[in-house]
């Protein structure tokens, strides 16, 4: 108890360094992180899907702004979670860098992860925050239960941040991120039913569909956000996703050890 | 014994394989060492030597695969956070966030050692004051020359007052001027009582500031003492270095090896290096012989001479 009690002191300390670091850097990310997902929300939802009838029946009766939004704001997620992990991570983790200066302190491979995860985890919230604002302001919640989409869409884009720090701590450098960025985030983008329902696709697509993650995301955020939500779906769509926060974050705890204090 | 601050016996450091084929590496290859309080100790030889290794695991950031290590009294196995509280580290490459300020660097770091920003700050005027940083301190770091950064990063390790500073190649890639101000600084500390452990592959670097020395090479600790002692085993007193012109020097070689018995002749590429007690009679000696060298330097022998002798090798290729 005495030790974990440390460590929870130790992992805030690289929390506050993070702080700081980001006050020198927020321009750059905002823009990526919020105003992005905000304008395709704008462009696509309420532009582009003026011209897609609210009679639709996979879009399930809704209009398509209010179909797109929550899906938006699940993909918006999972790339907030992978930008907050993979480029930041793959870089302090150099000679020199952040990650190991902290652990040539009293600091713990561990406390690092711990800190920095926390510091993913309240800017994944923060930019969910951000645009379940303006999706409420669109007037697309239509149920009490929407108010659960934020730790939804909070828990989408940490369960894909901790995998990819546990990837990200063993890069010699940051050439590979750009290839997870190009071969898996944009598929899972554009195909998890972010922009149109999965029903329309193949049976057999929409199986294999089912299983990638941000398919759960998605339909998590969505049906809290349209309040068709069912105890059964959800309770699948959130163990999914803690499962992988879970892995993640227990194979990052090994690699931080083992590429830290190597 | 309480005068020990650091002691391995047996210590060896092996790295598991990059990949499927390559064999796994030894860096550090069973070394015996004990180091004392307040002594300046180094760690001298060529890249690659296992230095680095070493200094990781008395950082107690590197585990070692065998032997004993104790540190402060502790195993870093068991202690490592009780005895990282109470290091000082001064890595090669620096590592500032370059992108924050002089004193926001200071900050961060005394913070990962729990100390209240206050306190932090009142150490900060004082060590920026020693590093002869203070009218940088709301720089940022990117802005500092490299003499600069050396500098305020041996500030950074000096903010939790450790006993043991620990410091890997501290002069790499600085210019003299810059070098002769860092070794100021550090026998200033050592003054103050600090124990400073180094690495080093300038022996200028380890008779300027080693009470007392090892010498490494393939991983095996080869020679210990202080720097004159290692000078008077392994040296002779003085050196006449000779540089012949282009396709002269082989056929020199030849002529001095028949010449002179008893003194160490050693081949360098670019000249021959003929050690013995008088320079000035082994140069008139060579001149005897018809020998006419396009320069010759009598100097007393360095720890250079020692690792030649010692390994066939110069320090720095």
């Amino acid at each position: 108890m005495a030790t974990s009690a440390v460590s929870r002191g130790m992992a805030l300390r690289f929390y506050r360094y993070c702080w700081l670091h980001y006050r020198r850097n927020w321009k750059g990310t905002i823009v990526i992180s919020v105003a992005n997902p905000l304008l395709f929300l704008i462009a696509i939802g309420a532009g582009l899907g003026t011209l897609v009838g609210s009679d639709v029946a996979a879009l399930g009766g809704v209009s398509y702004l209010a179909f797109f939004a929550p899906g938006m704001l699940a993909a918006a997620s999972m790339q907030n979670g992978m930008i907050e992990s993979a480029f930041p991570v793959s870089y302090h983790r150099m000679p020199g860098r952040a990650y190991p200066v902290a652990v040539a302190t009293p600091l713990e491979p561990v406390d690092v992860l711990n800190g920095h995860a926390l510091f993913m985890a309240v800017k994944v919230a923060i930019g969910a925050a951000a645009f379940c604002a303006v999706m409420f302001a669109f007037g697309v919640a239509t149920s009490p239960l929407a108010a659960l989409t934020l730790p939804a869409a909070a828990l989408t884009g940490f369960a894909f941040a901790m995998p990819v720090t546990a990837w990200a701590v063993t890069l010699p450098d940051v050439r590979p991120v750009q290839t997870l960025f190009k071969w898996v985030v944009m598929p899972l983008y554009l195909f998890s039913g972010t922009f149109f329902a999965t029903t329309q696709l193949p049976e057999a697509a929409q199986h294999l569909v089912a299983l990638t993650p941000l398919w759960h995301g998605v339909e998590l955020c969505r049906t809290l956000t349209l309040g068709t939500a069912t105890w059964a779906g959800s309770l699948t769509h959130t163990g999914y996703l803690s499962a992988m926060a879970l892995a993640g974050y227990l194979l990052a705890r090994r690699n931080f050890r083992r590429h830290l204090h190597p | 014994m309480s005068d020990v601050i650091a002691q391995a016996t047996g210590l060896v450091k092996t790295y598991p394989p990059r990949d499927k084929r390559s064999a796994p590496f030894t860096a550090v290859d069973g070394i015996d060492f004990a180091l004392h309080r307040g002594e300046a100790f180094g760690f001298l030889g060529p890249n690659g030597a296992g230095k680095s290794s070493t200094m990781r695991m008395i950082a107690c950031v590197s585990p070692p695969t065998a032997g004993t290590l104790r540190v402060l009294g502790m195993d870093p196995a068991v202690d490592g956070r009780r005895i990282r509280a109470r290091l000082g580290v001064v890595p090669q490459d620096d590592a500032l966030d370059s992108e924050l300020s002089v004193r926001e660097n200071l900050l961060i770091y005394g913070r990962y050692f729990g100390l209240s920003t206050r306190l932090i700050d009142e150490r900060a005027t004082r060590l920026l004051d020693f590093a002869q940083l203070s009218d940088k301190a709301g720089e940022r770091v990117e802005a500092l020359s490299g003499g600069m950064r050396r500098r305020l990063t041996i500030a950074r390790s000096l903010v939790n007052e450790p006993e043991l500073l620990l410091l890997d190649e501290p002069t790499t890639g600085l210019d003299p001027q810059a070098r002769h101000v860092l070794w100021d600084r550090l026998f200033r500390l050592k003054q103050q009582g600090v124990t400073l452990v180094l690495t080093t592959h300038y022996m200028d670097e380890a008779e300027q500031l080693c009470d007392r020395l090892v010498v490494m090479d393939g991983g095996r600790i080869v020679a210990h003492g202080s720097p004159a002692e290692l000078i008077a085993a392994h040296a002779t007193r003085e050196v006449l270095e000779l540089r012949f012109g282009i396709g002269e020097q082989a056929a020199a070689l030849d002529k001095l090896r028949q010449a002179v018995s008893g003194d160490r002749i050693e081949e360098l590429p670019d000249r021959l290096l003929w050690y013995t007690g008088e320079g000035d009679a082994a140069l008139a000696a060579a001149h005897a012989l018809g020998l006419t060298p396009v320069t010759a330097l009598v100097r007393r022998s360095s720890l250079e001479d020692v690792f030649l002798a010692l390994t066939g090798r110069t320090l720095v290729d």
